[in-house]
Order: structure tokens, then sequence, then C-alpha cells
């Protein structure tokens, strides 16, 4: 299985899968989060029975760190190898092919969503998970509380937005991208794959950033 | 007197390439690999030899002027490829095959030749299929043929507008599979400069490294030149800008006759010429006149005011058109061979109903197709065609009828070569268009392809073994031979010489005055007295090309003005050769026709008494007048016939 | 109607491979806009000619698309600003009165420069010759109709059997990728029941040839299919890495 590392479509035969993956990492996710708009307490069911210290959130945990690090790790392999193949000399005149700006920018999305996750672990996932885990100080139960107060900060939910904006340009190159280097695309299906991706990245992006919004603007926990 | 012998196999005509392969000479498996043999030229022909040599075990050297073999000229034939299937069953047949092909080529090819031709043209469809060619194919999944000019059957395989493309990248990629195989070792951007004969066979040839300007010797057991025509004579063709006779020419130099040297083909459809800064000339493919229809206005003041841009072709009424093919051949209308079309169109603008802005041009519509099919219909047949000559010409050819002109694009003469492609030195072989033998004097549409892939394929691979069999004994040839070092020797002082003339002009600038000489006097209508001038202004222009011609730069690297100087010293002779052929020859024949001999309906006027011969002429060094010798040809099958094609 | 402009051209100018290139900038007067763009260049090196310089080197030959000599990188663009287009096929009614048209090799690790715009593209041919074929020999072929091939199919092989080799992807290619010139060719053979037979030997030996010449990954973005002068298409590639694919998780 070496031709996973070492040739171009293996690698980005990882690089796709990987990112798949993220993406139904990224449904779930979000799927989990609406719950707030509902009730804070499904949503803190969801967040301390469901993933909380047990062993299986520890397994799914571990698998989406794995393919979150697989993902970057590719990332920046294919990124340098990519370079190395651009040459030395660049144009001097500026690259005037139309092209969707947000495949020429994967990688510059991929850097500043990982960025922002710094942040959203410390935010979120220390609080949560980590401190319950190694039986650190304050771990908190009520998850639910927690995202309130978090994003009753302006400056976090504009960030959370400019973060989800980032990933939806992200998402609407990759997920078809991801389809295409799989092989699961031909002249037929390209168009619907397109936009078959603009819609994922969408209803994730959209999912994430309504959540903050709802909580901000005090509108969740409708059932309270 | 030299006997020119053409080693014609006895037996009937559909017998001879049987007989001549049961009884041929072979060479054992063990013997090819100590046999080498260079290939010049990787087109259709020079592609397919080199891959089906290496394939049989022969140790091959395969040379190009390009950075890659796919690059060949062959590459841009657009319309399609001849064989004898008869799978539409409209009654055709390997003998109407060679028969249409004797016929179209005005009964001055070799009968033995042309039917062995039509005879392996089924195996060249075959095995491009094999190859993976993608012909077009009807919805059964069969394949499609369609017409072509000169024949009343469709026998013409085709991919889209492209099929040269096609059969040219199938034979690269056996050449391809044959160079991974360690079979054929490719050289390219290499332009051999010369051929190196030891004890009167030929042994070797001499290059020219593009990149680094080095000369390098290159030897082996046979030699053959696949090196296509020498129709950039003309300066302004649809030969590719750097296709070029050279190579043949110092074959010629070295004693190989060049045979009817006279005989080029003007194409009927070409995009017309519009300024001086032109550098080439855009073929039109010959296939459009399956659908198009050709013509001129009927009247004179009509023809005058969409010179003068005052009228548009489509404001021209129906009953004031002039389809003046249709009106002249009925039986073959817009099809007649490529030859009658050139002639026919130049008499009309001539005659003052020319049109464009020079008067130059006539047209070609497809407004009844279009009515008739659908623009889909003909979109899918031609689509590529027509963006190709909106891009040039900025018209659509939806909308308006297309403007055509002839143009120089093939030339049937070339290297002299007997029914086994050898030429009269032992041991140089030429295949393709660079020899001179399947065409006569006119070529068909389509049958340019068949020609090099059945040389490649399927004629030289077991007529070179005739000769190489008489050489298993003789060991590798050392390059350091003194025949070898007085032939680079030569081509250091040519090339010195042409490096330090230092004068005023480029390369092109003489160029350009050679084609003008050559399409005034040695084109489409030639007599006594413009070619004798012909030859005077050749000779005055060569002249001065070497003493005025500037060549900047080094010769010790890429030097495009350098490649050009040493192509365009030999189309000087080459034109001068054509010139004397040309005259030589007092008769009208297919592509060669003398003002002098003709019809009183305008038509070419054969002399099969006095002319019926294949003029071979062998070179008697500089400044001295070539000699020409004459090879019979006999008919012994077909009865000769005036040419027609109007009932 | 097709006027006369004059223009300047910005060139890389560049000795040998080794050599450290510039940019040079040439005026040029009274272009007819109806001659084509290597006609215009054309016309500067007979000018440079006659003023004792040396003049421009690029590829060019059969001048009407189809040989793939032709390359240029013209004001952005492989093969300029026309589309579907080579080159030679591009006119100078595409340009201005005024303009600076900037001229450049294409730029690639794959394909190093040997002299101002001309580049060195054997890495193709090496590519097709580890694979990009046909196992046959010459002679001993069945009848060509003795396999019928759905239209549907011979199309889309046509399709991609369109490609010229000119490198107008790897060009235009921000990763310096290859993937549309070996799909083309995967593709055309894997369509065709004569190339089934091989198609997974073909795709695993052609793609590591081209992962072994330093071509880059491919991202999908296009940009190859938008600059072919041939409309290849990059479902193509979706071929490929479906064939490549399938050929690994078989051994």
């Amino acid at each position: 299985m070496s031709w996973l590392v070492k040739s171009s479509i293996g690698r980005k035969f990882i690089q796709s899968i990987s990112g798949l993956f993220l993406i139904l990492f990224l449904l779930f996710h979000m799927s989990m989060n609406v719950a707030l708009i509902f009730s804070y307490d499904a949503y803190n069911f969801l967040a301390n029975d469901i993933l909380g210290a047990n062993w299986w959130a520890i397994i799914g945990t571990g698998v989406i760190a794995l393919g979150f690090v697989i993902h970057v790790w590719y990332a920046i392999m294919l990124t340098l190898q990519n370079q190395k193949a651009r040459g030395v000399n660049k144009y001097a005149s500026s690259n005037k092919t139309p092209v969707t700006w947000s495949s020429k920018n994967m990688f510059v999305l991929g850097l500043f969503i990982l960025i922002f996750l710094f942040l959203h672990f410390y935010q979120f996932w220390y609080e949560m998970q980590f401190k319950e885990l190694f039986h650190l100080e304050g771990a908190r139960e009520d998850a639910a509380q927690l995202v309130a107060e978090v994003f009753s900060q302006l400056w976090v939910v504009v960030l959370y937005i400019i973060a989800f904006a980032a990933l939806w340009f992200h998402l609407t190159h990759g997920f078809w991208s991801a389809l295409h280097t799989v092989g699961l695309n031909n002249t037929v299906w390209m168009n619907r794959l397109k936009c078959l991706s603009n819609v994922v990245a969408t209803i994730i992006c959209l999912g994430f950033v309504v959540v903050a919004v709802a909580v901000y603007l005090g509108y969740a926990n409708l059932l309270g | 007197m030299t006997q020119i012998n053409s080693k014609i196999p006895e037996g009937p005509l559909a017998q001879k390439w049987t007989n001549y392969k049961d009884h041929q000479k072979l060479v054992n498996p063990a013997n090819k690999r100590r046999l080498d043999i260079i290939v010049v030229g990787t087109g259709l022909a020079g592609a397919s030899a080199a891959a089906s040599l290496g394939e049989l075990g022969f140790n091959v050297l395969n040379f190009c002027i390009q950075d890659s073999p796919r690059r060949a000229h062959s590459i841009a034939a657009q319309g399609g490829i001849n064989a004898a299937k008869n799978y539409p069953n409209d009654g055709d047949s390997v003998y109407r095959l060679f028969y249409d092909t004797i016929k179209g080529g005005d009964y001055r090819a070799r009968e033995a030749n042309v039917y062995r031709l039509a005879e392996v043209s089924n195996s060249i469809i075959d095995q491009c299929v094999a190859q993976g060619v993608p012909f077009a194919r009807e919805y059964g999944g069969l394949l499609d043929n369609r017409s072509f000019g000169g024949a009343q059957v469709s026998r013409t395989f085709y991919a889209r507008g492209q099929t040269g493309q096609q059969l040219l990248l199938g034979a690269y990629s056996a050449l391809s599979r044959a160079v991974h195989k360690k079979q054929v070792k490719l050289y390219t951007r290499r332009e051999m400069l010369d051929l190196v004969l030891v004890d009167g066979r030929a042994r070797g040839i001499i290059v020219r490294n593009l990149i680094t300007g080095k000369i390098e010797r290159y030897s082996a057991h046979a030699v053959v030149i696949a090196t296509g025509g020498y129709g950039n004579t003309f300066f302004l063709s649809t030969n590719a800008m750097n296709s070029n006779g050279s190579a043949a020419w110092q074959c010629y130099k070295k004693g190989a006759y060049f045979a009817n040297p006279a005989y080029a083909q003007i194409h009927p459809t070409c995009i017309p010429v519009h300024g001086e800064f032109q550098s080439k000339l855009t073929l039109m493919s010959e296939s459009l006149r399956n659908d198009g229809r050709i013509w001129v206005p009927k009247k004179k003041e009509d023809a005058e005011a969409i010179r003068a841009g005052k009228l548009k072709p489509t404001q021209i009424k129906e009953e004031d058109r002039d389809y003046y093919l249709e009106r002249r051949y009925p039986a073959f209308g817009n099809l007649v061979p490529r030859d009658v079309a050139s002639r026919a169109a130049k008499e009309r603008c001539d005659a003052g109903y020319g049109v464009g802005s020079t008067g130059l041009a006539v047209y070609l519509d497809f407004s009844d197709a279009i009515n008739r099919l659908g623009k889909d219909v003909v979109e899918a047949r031609y689509g590529n065609l027509f963006q190709m000559y909106e891009k040039i010409v900025d018209d659509n050819p939806y909308e308006t009828p297309m403007m055509i002109y002839p143009a120089i694009h093939y030339t049937m003469g070339g290297i002299w070569v007997d029914y086994e492609l050898m030429t009269n030195i032992p041991g140089l072989f030429a295949i393709g268009e660079a020899n001179f033998s399947d065409h006569g004097a006119n070529r068909l549409g389509a049958s340019a392809l068949m020609q090099g892939l059945a040389d490649g394929y399927f004629v030289l691979p077991y007529t070179i073994q005739s000769y190489l069999a008489d050489q298993i004994r003789v060991p590798r040839f050392s390059t350091d031979l003194p025949e070898f070092e007085a032939a680079e020797k030569d081509i250091n002082d040519r090339k010195n010489k042409l490096m330090n003339i230092n004068g005023k002009h480029s390369v092109d600038h003489f160029h350009k005055k050679l084609g003008h000489i050559m399409w005034d006097f040695v084109g489409m209508a030639r007599d006594a007295e413009g070619l004798k001038k012909a030859i005077q202004d050749i000779q005055a222009l060569k002249k001065e090309f070497w003493a005025d011609v500037r060549i900047p730069g080094s010769d010790e690297t890429v030097n495009v003005e350098l490649e050009k100087a040493l192509r365009l010293a030999d189309f000087f002779e080459i034109g001068e050769l054509m010139a004397h052929d040309a005259l030589d020859r007092e008769e009208s024949c297919g592509g060669h026709f003398r003002t002098e001999y003709q019809t009183p309906e305008g038509e070419a006027l054969r002399n099969d008494d006095q002319f019926s011969y294949v003029s071979c002429w062998a070179y008697q060094g500089e400044d001295k007048d070539p000699v020409m010798y004459k090879e019979p040809l006999e008919y012994e099958f077909v009865q000769r016939q005036t040419r027609n094609y109007k009932s | 109607m097709d006027k006369n402009i004059n223009i300047k051209v910005k060139i890389w100018r560049q000795n040998g491979p080794k050599e450290k290139g510039r940019f040079e900038t040439y005026e040029l007067k009274n272009i007819s806009q109806g001659s084509s763009f290597l006609e215009m260049l054309d016309i500067l090196n007979e000018q440079l000619i006659n003023e004792g310089q040396t003049p421009v080197v690029f590829d060019h030959d059969c001048r009407e698309g189809i040989c793939g000599m032709c390359s240029l990188y013209i004001n952005g663009h492989p093969h300029g600003p026309d589309e579907d287009v080579t080159t030679c096929q591009l006119h100078m009614r595409r340009f201005n009165d005024g303009e600076t048209i900037t001229v450049e090799p294409w730029r690639s690790a794959g394909f190093p420069v040997i002299k101002d715009l001309m580049v060195d593209r054997t890495a193709f041919d090496k590519i097709i010759q580890a694979g990009g074929y046909v196992s046959v020999n010459t002679g001993g072929i069945p009848d060509a109709n003795a396999i019928p091939i759905p239209k549907d199919k011979a199309d889309m092989a046509m399709d991609a059997a369109a490609c010229i080799g000119c490198g107008a992807c790897v060009a235009a290619c921000k990763n310096g990728s290859a993937m549309l010139f070996v799909s083309a060719k995967v593709s055309q053979l894997a369509l065709l029941p004569q190339g089934k037979v091989e198609a997974a030997r073909r795709a695993k030996a052609m793609v590591a040839k081209m992962d072994d010449l330093g071509f880059g990954n491919c991202t999908n973005t296009g940009a190859c299919e938008v600059e072919c002068p041939k409309n290849i298409s990059i479902s193509n590639i979706a071929r490929l890495n479906r064939e490549f694919l399938k050929a690994k998780f078989k051994d």
C-alpha cells in the first residue's frame, strides 16, 4: 500500500477520503449544535451523556483527530510538492485563467480554519471533554451554559462567522473535488456535483452560524 | 545509357505482391539484432516503419527535427484515409481503388506499386483500429465512411477532421512502445544534413543537433528516408514551417535519382493569401467538398462589387451564381480530383470572376447542406474546420460562404525508388511522400495517409529484408571511417560559409522571393518561356543569397536562422530541378499543367506516346545541368484514357 | 474590419537552460490585425535580424493548431487570450493599439527552458512511452469491424484523443500537474475495447512515470480544462483516478 504515499493519485485519494470523513463529522457536529436552538437539555444530553468521558466518545474523538491530522499533514505535503513542481521561475504576467477562487486557495483557507480551530478547542473542547478526561478542575458539565457564555461575546460570534465563511469556500471546492479524485465523476455529473457541493457547504456552515447567532441574540433554548 | 530497373515482380497484377513475398529473402531473428537501420523522419511513414522494423527485431535509430515524433506534419492531414473495404456495399474493390488511383494520377504511376498499395489498404484500417484509433462510427458500432474527390464510392475512413492526427498518434504510440522496449532509439531535434556512402552503399548519416549545434555521426546497415515532400520550396504552402526537402536533396546529391520533381499538387481548398506577412497557408479539408458547393458570381459586375466590399455573397441570387464545377463536370461535380478543381478555380479568377479583396478566391458554400441536413449535422461533420476558418478569417461559415483558393500542398515527385522502395543507391530506401512512387502526376484525397502507412507498416518491413539478407555478415560500422570524416567536413564548410556571409537580408527575405518565382512560373500553369525565366531567376537569386544572407548568433546553440538557411540553400536547387523537369515534360498531366498543351476546352492534354515515363534526374555536380534518365511506364493491365470527370 | 496597430511586446529572453533570463521590450509598428500572433513574431524577428540582433527563439511548426509545437504564455494565458486555439491560431485582432503584450515560456519544473521561449517537453514523450499505447505488433490483426464499438464511446474516445500534447495544461496549472494530458490518453484507450485489455497496467505505468518526472498533484482547479486548446474535459481526470484506483485496489 505504499502507493498511498508514493503516487500522486494515492496521496490525493487519502486527502479526499480524510476530507469526506471530516465533512461527515461536520454534518454530525452541526446537527448536534442545532439541538441547542430547541433545548438546552437535549444539547446537554448529547454533549455530556453521549460525548462525555466514555470509551466510545474517546475512540470517536481519536478517529476524528487522526482524520484531521492526516488531512493537514497531506495538505502540507501536497502543497510543498506542488510548489516544487511549479518550478522556480514564476510567471510575470499574472495568471488570468478563470477558475474558482476557492480552488486556488484551498491551503490558505485550510490554514485559516486550522488557526480558528485552536481557539475553538480552547473555548469548548478543552473545557468540556479534555478537562473531564484528565480530571482537571473546572470541567464543565453544563455544555449548553458554556456555549451560551462564549457566544454572548460579540467578537467570538464575528470570528466564528468569518471562520465558517472560510470553511464554506473550502467545502464548495473540497466536496466535489474529493468525489472527483476518488473517481466518482463524469461529464454529466460534473455540474450536479459542483451544485451539490455548494448545497452541502451551505447547509453545514449555515447550521453552525445560525446556532451561534441564535445564542447571541437569545433565541436559543426555545423548548427551555 | 543507364538502365532503370524497377524490379517489378513477374506475374499477373493481382499476384505480384504475393509472389514477391513468397519468394523474397528474409533475415532470421538472431541476425536481425545485429543489423542497424536508420529511419529519418517520424511522420506516418517514418514512425510506422521504425516501429514495425523495431518489432521485427532490427536495431532501429529514428530521427526527427521536432521535439517529439508526434509533431511530424502528417498530423495535419484532415479528411481521411482510403481503403478498399467496401463496408458501405457500394461496389468498391481492391481493383477499383487501384484503378481510381491510377486514373487520378493521370496514368503516370506504376501499375504494380499502385495495386500493392490498394491491396494493403485494408490491413491499414485493421491495424489502426487495433491501436485504438477512434475512427468515426455508426450507431450500430461499425465504421463509417465518406466520399472523397476522384471516386464514385465512399471508401474514406475518418476521425472527425483530424484523421491524420489520429493515425499519426497511432503510429507514434506503436513507436513509443518500441522505444520503451528498447527496439528503437529515438533522436529528436536532429536534422539530417548528409548521407554517408561507404563503398557505394548507404551506411550512415550526419545530423546537426538543433539544441547544441553539434554535428553528430550515425552509422547503420541501411538508411530509410521518410522526410516528406518539398512543397515549402514555394514558401507559402500548406506544409508545416519546418517541412523541408533537404534530407532527400542530400540523397540526390549523393547519387540517388530524383523522380518527377515537377509533379506538385495544388490543393483547391485553402484559405486565400491575405498579406505579405503571411507565413503559411491553411488547408480546409477536401471532405468539405462533400457538402459544400463551389461557386463564383455569374456576372462580372457582381464579382467587382464583392471585391470592392459593396456586395455580400449572400446577396447574390441563386440564378446569378455559377457553380462552375457542377456545370463543367456533371458526373463528379464538386468532387472532381484536386488538380481539376484547382485549375478550374484559377480559370474563373483569371477570367475576372474571383472574389475576396484580392480577387483570388472562390466561394465554398454550405447553405444548401445546412438547409438539407440541419446545422447540427454539418457541425458534427465539419465543426472543427469551421471553427478553424472563423479564427483565421473572422467570418462565420455557417452564415456566409467560405472563401478558398488553391495552394501548394503535396509533392508527388521525390526520390526514385524501385518496387522494393530502394533507391538506386544500395541500402538507401525512401518511403511516404519522400519517394515518388504511387501517385503519378496527381494524388487523390485521402491517399497520402494510405501510402505513408502502407509503406511503413506493410511494404518496407518486407522489402528491406531482401537487401539486408545479404548484409548479415557485415559488422557494425565505425563512424570514424574517412567517409564520415569527409562528410562532416563538407557540412562544417557549408555551415561556416553561410555563417560568415554576414550580408544584409534575412533567410525569409530570399525564401519569399523564391516562393514568388515558383508560384508565378512553376505553379498551377506553366509554359516553356516562363520555366526558362524561372531557372534564370532562381540561379540569380541563389547567387544573391550566397552573397548577401545574414545569419545572426552562433552555430553552437539553437540557431533557427541557420537551420532555415541550410534548408533554403537546398530549396533553390530543388526549385530549379522542378523547373527543368517541367520544361522537359511537354505535355499536361495531373498537377503538371503546361498551357501550350491543353484541349480547346482548357482540359489537360496528355501525350502518352512521348511522355509515358518517370523522369529520373541524376546529379552531376555543382553548376552542372543534371542528366535525365527515363523509366518507361508500361500499362499492361489498364487501358489509358483521357481522364473524364464529366460523364 | 482588421486595422493596423502599434504594439509593444515584452518577451522573455534566456540564452540557455542554466543561464539567467530577463525580459526585453520591443516596439512594433503597423502590425495588421489580420496577421497571426506568430506572424507578428516573424515580423519582430525580421526586424531584429535587420538590426543585427539575435532573433527570438520559439517553437512552432504546422501553424494550423494541430502539431502542438507552439506554446507561449501570453498576457496571463497559455496560448493567449483567445479561446480554444493554439498560439499559432491566435490573431492580432485580439489585441489593441498601444497595448504591451507579455510573452513568456511555459513555466513548470517538468518543462525546463531551452532557449528564450522554447521549452523541453520530452517528459510527455516519456510518459507515453511508459504505457500510452495498445500493445499490438504490426500485422496479424482481426478485421476492423470485428468488434463493434458504441458510437458514444467512440466519440468520447475521440474527444480525449484530440489532445495535441502542447503542454498548456501543465503551463496553466498552479501545481504543475500533467494529469489532463495523462488522463486524456488513459481515457481514450480505456474507453475502447482494444485498449481496455491492458487498461490497469497502462494507468499505473503512466501515472508512475508522471510522478517520477516531477509533475505536481492535481487539485482539480480546472485551469487545464479552461486553457486547453482542444477542450479536453477534466472528466477524463476522474476516469483516470477511477482506473488507477481500481487497478491498485485489485493488486
